[in-house]
Order: structure tokens, then sequence, then C-alpha cells
């Protein structure tokens, strides 16, 4: 195992770069386009909630490997090129999203419907009420399945190894094949993973003390 | 108290594989005698890939030249009634499972090479392979010299990629997951060429129209039958076997079954 390590640690601190990359890339753009459709499926408009509700059924309801698949071969071929990296951030990005969206939703719609009444009775637009009484208490409450979240796309970026995006997942295979040290091998990859995953884990744990 | 024994539960459990799995020297046991006595030989044979192993969606059944030679073997050693077991496995995959007792032997497209030796034992070489590159019919690429700066798919595992490496350092290499992972990713623009031996991918050209094999070959690949170390019986009966097989015609007649339909290539080249 140290022999591993000692002759091969470029390949596994680069793979844990990109891991990182692509996590955190994927964390921010999710967290985005997750709030957006979240929001969308809690209006008042029956189109804006349509659409929410069909954009994460679809996605939630789809493996991850399938919707990274598409843009790695089927998006290239007719669209644009884009690399395995780059293919793999985007699946990630909107197979977490969709989850994300969902989580938030129910974080909004826990909110007691007076908070927006009340709100509102005070002279707030729906716009203004939603940003400054009902996100924040929302938030606060999903922060612990959020945090779930973000360690699930943490984990579920080693799908970037099916499409050659350098990944932990990914220098682990090569590891295991040029070694033949297939134990020892993935025992490291995996212990990197927990690396990023267990201070996220206990850093969500701090903050859902904090906030409470 | 109760909820302290519960908690203990899952470690118990893992001692006891952990245990279980030291115990199951399957590895270390005679493959030979076992085979003889079970009246059977589990082979890793390849489902992925056109010519030598690929699951024919019809009836389920893997068919290829690697296939047909596991057979014959299979018929050598344990005599008429003896049955030849199959299990997928891929490049990556196939070192691991017999460690681990999963097949008693890889028939899988495997070339000697001197790091493989030192964890399995090989036959002797029972098809003469060698690299070559799969490129789409309007590429500049000709020869291993024009890859400078271009992308380069491979497979996970395979040493095909190490030697690309070698022969061309300018060139990105890519590793993907199986051969049709890399012929799709081939086809969607992801690399330049697609790079492992020619057998190989002269099945893909015969699958996939519009690609060519092109620059001759740069390796001597020669495909062997591997087990595990100190397996010497088996090792020996397999060589038996195959010298008997190509004695008797039989090699030739299934070389020219399998190559003898590829676009230009000369099958007979390839006889013993």
């Amino acid at each position: 195992m140290i022999n591993i390590i000692s002759n091969h640690w470029e390949e596994l601190l680069n793979g844990l770069g990109w891991t990182l990359l692509s996590s955190i890339l994927a964390l921010f753009f999710s967290l985005i386009i997750g709030s957006f459709f979240a929001i969308m499926e809690v209006l008042p408009s029956k189109t804006a909630r349509v659409i929410g509700q069909i954009y994460v059924e679809i996605f939630r309801n789809i493996p991850l490997l399938v919707i990274t698949m598409f843009f790695y071969l089927v998006i290239p071929m007719y669209v644009v090129k884009i690399n395995g990296f780059t293919a793999g951030t985007i699946g990630l990005t909107i197979y977490t999203s969709a989850f994300i969206a969902e989580t938030v939703r129910s974080g909004i719609q826990s909110i007691d419907i007076g908070q927006m009444e009340g709100a509102r009775s005070t002279g707030m637009t729906y716009w203004q009420s939603m940003r400054y009484i009902i996100l924040p208490q929302a938030f606060k409450i999903v922060i612990p399945p959020l945090g779930n979240q973000f360690v699930n796309l943490v984990k579920n970026s080693s799908v970037l190894a099916f499409v050659a995006g350098f990944d932990l997942m990914y220098q682990g295979n090569m590891l295991a094949s040029t070694t033949f040290d297939t134990i020892n091998s993935y025992l490291i990859v995996g212990l990197l993973y927990l690396v990023i995953t267990l201070p996220m884990s206990y850093y969500m744990q701090h903050l859902e003390k904090k906030m409470a | 108290m109760k909820n302290k024994k519960l908690f203990l539960m899952p470690f118990l459990l893992i001692i006891l594989l952990i245990a279980g799995c030291s115990n199951g020297s399957v590895a270390e046991q005679s493959v030979l005698e076992n085979a003889k006595e079970s009246k059977t030989i589990t082979w890793g044979v390849k489902a992925d890939t056109k010519l030598f192993g690929l699951t024919d969606v019809r009836d389920g059944q893997q068919k290829g030249f690697d296939v047909d030679m596991a057979k014959l073997i299979t018929k050598k050693i344990l005599g008429k009634d003896g049955k030849a077991k199959f299990v997928t496995v891929t490049s990556q995959s196939r070192i691991p499972l017999l460690k681990n007792g999963n097949i008693d032997a890889i028939i899988a497209t495997m070339t000697n090479t001197p790091e493989r030796s030192k964890i399995v034992d090989f036959s002797n070489s029972y098809f003469d392979a060698g690299q070559s590159l799969l490129v789409p019919d309007n590429s500049p690429i000709k020869t291993t010299a024009d890859l400078k700066n271009k992308t380069v798919l491979g497979v996970v595992g395979s040493n095909s990629v190490e030697n690309i490496k070698k022969v061309a350092p300018d060139a990105k290499v890519l590793q993907l997951q199986d051969y049709a992972q890399a012929m799709s990713a081939l086809k969607s623009g992801q690399g330049d060429a697609l790079t492992t031996d020619n057998g190989i991918l002269y099945g893909m050209a015969v699958q996939n129209k519009g690609f060519k094999v092109v620059g001759g070959t740069f390796t001597k690949e020669p495909y062997s039958i591997a087990v595990n170390k100190d397996q010497r019986d088996f090792v020996k009966a397999a060589n038996k076997a195959i010298k008997e097989i190509e004695a008797s015609g039989e090699y030739n007649e299934l070389i020219k079954k399998w190559f003898g339909d590829v676009p230009k290539f000369n099958y007979k080249e390839l006889y013993r």
C-alpha cells in the first residue's frame, strides 16, 4: 500500500484534484439550478409549476450514468465537442440539481403559509417576501438533507471514470490494472474519497447545530 | 447492553467475511485436478470483442476464436465429455477474477508480458497479434508518427495503452472501460484514433463502416492462456493441447472460420 502511494502519489493527487474540481463546479451550479427549479415548483403560475415538475421528475429518475454517457457520446456527435471531464460534470450537475430542487421545494413548502401572508400584508411584493422571509427560513430547514446531497455528489463524481475524466476512480482503475494490486489500489481510492466526504459531513453537522 | 451487542454485529460479520476469504484458497488448489474431477473448466472470455469473444444477442452465448479454442482445449485436456463453462471478463477484471478463483483460466485476447508473468503463469502463445491503429476513413493519420498531439483511445488494463505511450509519447491517451465504449467514443470524436491489437481492430472495422486499420503492427502480442501461479500441470496440459490442435489442422480451420472474411487481411499469414 505504501509502495503504491510512494510510486503513484502524483496520479492520485491529480485524481483527487479533478474529483474536487468537478464536485465544486457541480455543487455550485446544481445549487443554483436546483433552487431555481424549486422556486418554479411553488410559483402561483401553473405553467411554471408544470415545467419545474417535468425537469425534476425526468432527471431524478434517469440513472446518472445514462445522462453522462449522453453528454459524452451523443452531444459531441451533433452539437458541440466536449471532453469527458465536462460531460461528467454536466451530468453530475443536472442529476444533482433535480434532487436539490426537491429538497429545497419541500423546505419552502414546510414554511407556514402565514409567513407569506404576513409578509405580503406589510406591503412586500411576492418576490420580496420570497427573498427575505421564506427562503432564509427554508434553507435553514433543508441544510441537513442538502448536506446529504453534497456528500452524494462527491461520491457520484466517480462517474467521471467511465468517460475518461481523470478523477480519483479513473486513476484507481489505472493503478489497479498497472500494479495488479487491486485490493490496495481501491482501498487507497476509498480512503481518499473519505478525505473529502468526512470533513464535509462533520462541517454539515456543525452548521446544523449552529443554525438550530 | 443489548444495544452494545447490536453495535458489534457488523464488525463481527466483517471479521467472519475476511476470515472466510483467507480460508477460500480456491486459487491455490490444483485447477487441473479440480477440473478433472468436475469435468469442467471455467474459462474467462471476452464478451465485447468481435472475432475473439462476443456475446450473440440471439442466444446469449459467447462466440469467437478464443471461445472455440477454449472448447477444443477443454476436450483435449478432459476428453470427449469435458465441458467448457464461460464467464465474461474485461481487460480490467480478468486478473482479479482469476486470482479470486471465479475462473480457472483466462483466454481473453491476453498478451503474455513480463509484468503479467510475475503474477500469473502463461501457456505458449495460441495466436500472434500485433498492435495497430483504427481511424476514420478520412483521417490524416497513417502511422504512429502522425499521432503527435492527437488523442488516442485505449482500454483500461490493456497493455496497448502502455505501448502507445512509448511509441507516441506526445499523444494524449484516454482509457475507457471496454472496447465497445472506446469505439463509441471514437465515433463521437472523443479521440482521433483507437489503439489495440490488430485482430480486435479488424473485428471493429468489420462491424463499423467508415473506419480502417492503419499503421501496420508496431508490437508483437502473443496471446496466451493465463492461469494462477503454481499451476504448472495445467500449463503443461494446455501447451500439449495447443500443439495437438495445431498438428491436427483444427487450428487452421478456426483461423479460416473467424478471420476468412476480414477485409484487406490475409488470414493465411496466421496459419500454423
